[in-house]
């Protein structure tokens, strides 16, 4: 994007103050190169934001923002429905809770050399991976309502995983005010076979390995010491949400003069919270950040299987779980006012600095843990939301890495075959049922995620704590 | 995967979106527009070619304006093969006054033999655009994968 559009208030930070129908600035973090490589799309869509009614302080672009639909991916944005704020089907997207999962293993990098390719394909084998897999859990309708109103909580309580992986997960396993009975039958039907799959595109499974330690205090409080192994996994609420994104989005865009309300592009989709249409989204939504926190503890559960199997010493704990599609009722504090407010996440992450109520005990004095996936054969990230980051950017950060070519360029660039067998070459064995895939998912599609990690982390959004690097990859 | 287009008969491509795919179908009427953006659907997964057409189902929809009824097709495909774990290599559509009515042809996915890429979540209104362009239907959109 042309930068000189912009003022730049610090190193890592840029504004686009108010013209046109724009209701608050727009806020950019990220360093020179970041920003300016941005497409200009994800200024005008961020712009597009700032005009939406309710919207409270900025509309705001994390440091790995890309031109999404509606919203840019690594948007984030929050609405006051006191004064006529709205919740959009486009702010949130259509893979509904998408996230990632972190859990520590107890093993070091030498306990895992001499097993590192049977567990490779165990794991391939036993968790469903890529299009067209499907679960081995088939919920009927009452299960299925149940799960949707339960979560991780849920998924737990059936015998698929563990119950002190509770409290670390984001809203302890059960997002609040779930509505089952305002999700649809299709929405449903496209979930029956997918429970605990992990679905495909950039969405994976990997074993890691702790490369590096930036705060060792922070590091000791989430258990991380340089050549710990870790596993890492990445999905959302899979059929289910996207349902569920197709049918508000399409609803929503239809009746936004009905409610009065000008959209700029219609991926922007969105009713007002006191509506019924509002109230009907949020509670659908919610239900299918259940769907995910369920899919990836489900998930969880089969990976716990395979290293008990495999690597029998290993202990699988939860560092943690992040969702970073989302619409969450959140306090903050505006201009020292405490205020409620729908908190739209697209593809950033939750950051709460420590001191958050939110969070469990463990992490009340170093903040939330942030996880930032890389992409397949790159360094991924955990960060910790920092203290005074709900003034920049309601306690946010940034999601991954961002692509920076399209999957059509990618695929012209690369053979699948090519991509395996270099990353084999640097001792990181990939499995996945589609070379195309592995193709449009290569490493150098997307950006220097270093860069972006370092981006959020000088701007005071989240610091940095830990540098993984992969050892495994399991792709759809 | 990615072809050039040729005027006409009908026919269809890719257009570049960073995160996502673009898929465009062109042809002499809406209808073969329509049935080549669904060609493109299925090539954003697959090599269409490797598809066979072993079963059909059919599709019935209504909508106010033609870019939503190519927004409701693309998305009805997308849940047909979703739920039903199918691909679709040909399509035959009638479309009157924003009433379709569709037969596609297809079979399971093969996970060896198609290879599919990324499983598409949902056509998207970013790009959305319905249009004859002298004479020559074009009907595109971006597709979330």
């Amino acid at each position: 994007m042309d930068i000189n559009d912009l003022k730049q208030s610090s190193k890592y930070s840029w504004q686009l103050d108010p013209r046109g129908h724009m209701r608050v600035p727009v806020v950019i973090y990220g360093d020179y190169d970041l920003v300016a490589a941005m497409d200009d799309k994800v200024l005008k869509q961020a712009t597009n934001v700032a005009a939406l009614p309710g919207i409270v302080t900025a509309s705001y672009a994390m440091p790995d923002a890309h031109w999404g639909y509606g919203f840019p991916i690594g948007g984030v944005a929050a609405f006051d429905a006191d004064q006529g704020g709205v919740v959009s089907a486009g702010g949130v997207g259509f893979d509904i809770s998408c996230g990632v999962r972190t859990l520590r293993t107890g093993l070091k990098v030498a306990d895992l050399e001499l097993n590192k390719r049977i567990l490779a394909n165990a794991l391939y084998e036993e968790i469903p991976v890529g299009v067209g897999s499907t679960g081995r859990i088939r919920l009927d309708d009452a299960q299925m309502d149940a799960m949707l109103a339960g979560g991780a909580q849920w998924a737990v309580a059936q015998g698929w995983g563990s119950a002190a992986d509770l409290e670390r997960i984001e809203e302890h396993g059960t997002m609040r005010d779930a509505l089952p009975n305002e999700v649809s039958a299709r929405a449903k039907t496209r979930q029956r076979s997918e429970m605990g799959t992990l679905g495909s595109g950039n969405h994976y499974l990997e074993i890691q390995e702790v490369s590096e330690v930036y705060d060792q205090r922070t590091a000791e409080v989430f258990g991380l010491h340089t050549g710990d192994i870790v596993v890492t996994i990445h999905c959302g609420s899979r059929g289910l949400g996207h349902q569920i994104g197709t049918e508000h989005l399409r609803d929503m865009a239809q009746a936004a003069h009905r409610h009065g309300i000008d959209l700029p592009d219609r991926e922007l989709a969105c009713a007002p919270i006191h509506s019924a249409q509002g109230r009907g989204y949020l509670g659908a939504m919610r239900a299918a950040i259940n769907c995910a926190l369920a899919n990836r503890e489900i998930i969880t559960h089969l990976t716990r299987q395979v290293f008990a199997r495999v690597l029998p010493d290993a202990q699988l704990e939860l560092l943690y779980d992040v969702s970073h599609n989302t619409c969450k009722l959140e306090q903050h504090a505006v201009n020292g006012e405490i205020r409620q407010l729908y908190v739209h996440r697209k593809g950033a992450t939750r950051a709460f600095g420590p001191g958050h109520p939110e969070l469990p005990a463990v992490f009340r004095d170093v903040g939330q843990p942030v996880l930032i996936g890389g992409s397949m054969g790159t360094a991924s990230h955990v960060l910790a939301g920092n203290a005074g980051n709900d003034a920049l950017s309601f306690a946010s950060a940034c999601h991954g890495a961002g692509r920076s070519m399209s999957r059509r360029r990618a695929t012209k660039t690369w053979r699948g075959r090519e991509v395996i067998d270099e990353l084999e070459e640097r001792g990181i064995i990939v499995r996945s049922p589609s070379m195309r895939g592995i193709a449009e998912e290569a490493p150098d599609a997307y950006k220097d995620v270093d860069a972006v990690v370092n981006a959020a982390d000088r701007a005071g959004l989240a610091r940095k704590v830990a540098r993984v690097i992969p050892l495994v990859c399991i792709k759809g | 995967m990615t072809k050039r287009l040729a005027s006409c008969p009908g026919d269809w491509e890719h257009f570049s979106h960073m995160a996502d795919i673009g898929i465009r179908g062109v042809g002499c009427s809406i209808e073969e527009a329509f049935e080549q953006a669904a060609m493109a659907l299925t090539a954003a997964i697959t090599e269409p070619s490797k598809v066979r057409c072993r079963n059909s189902i059919q599709l019935e929809i209504q909508a106010s304006e033609l870019e939503t009824l190519l927004f409701d097709w693309l998305n009805a495909l997308i849940y047909e093969m979703a739920v039903r774990n199918m691909l679709f290599g040909h399509f035959q559509l009638h479309i009157d006054d924003c009433h379709l009515q569709a037969q596609a042809w297809g079979e399971r996915v093969d996970r060896y033999r198609h290879q599919p890429a990324v499983e598409v979540k949902g056509a998207t209104y970013t790009e959305l655009r319905v249009a004859n362009e002298e004479g020559v239907w074009i009907a595109q959109c971006i597709v979330d994968v």
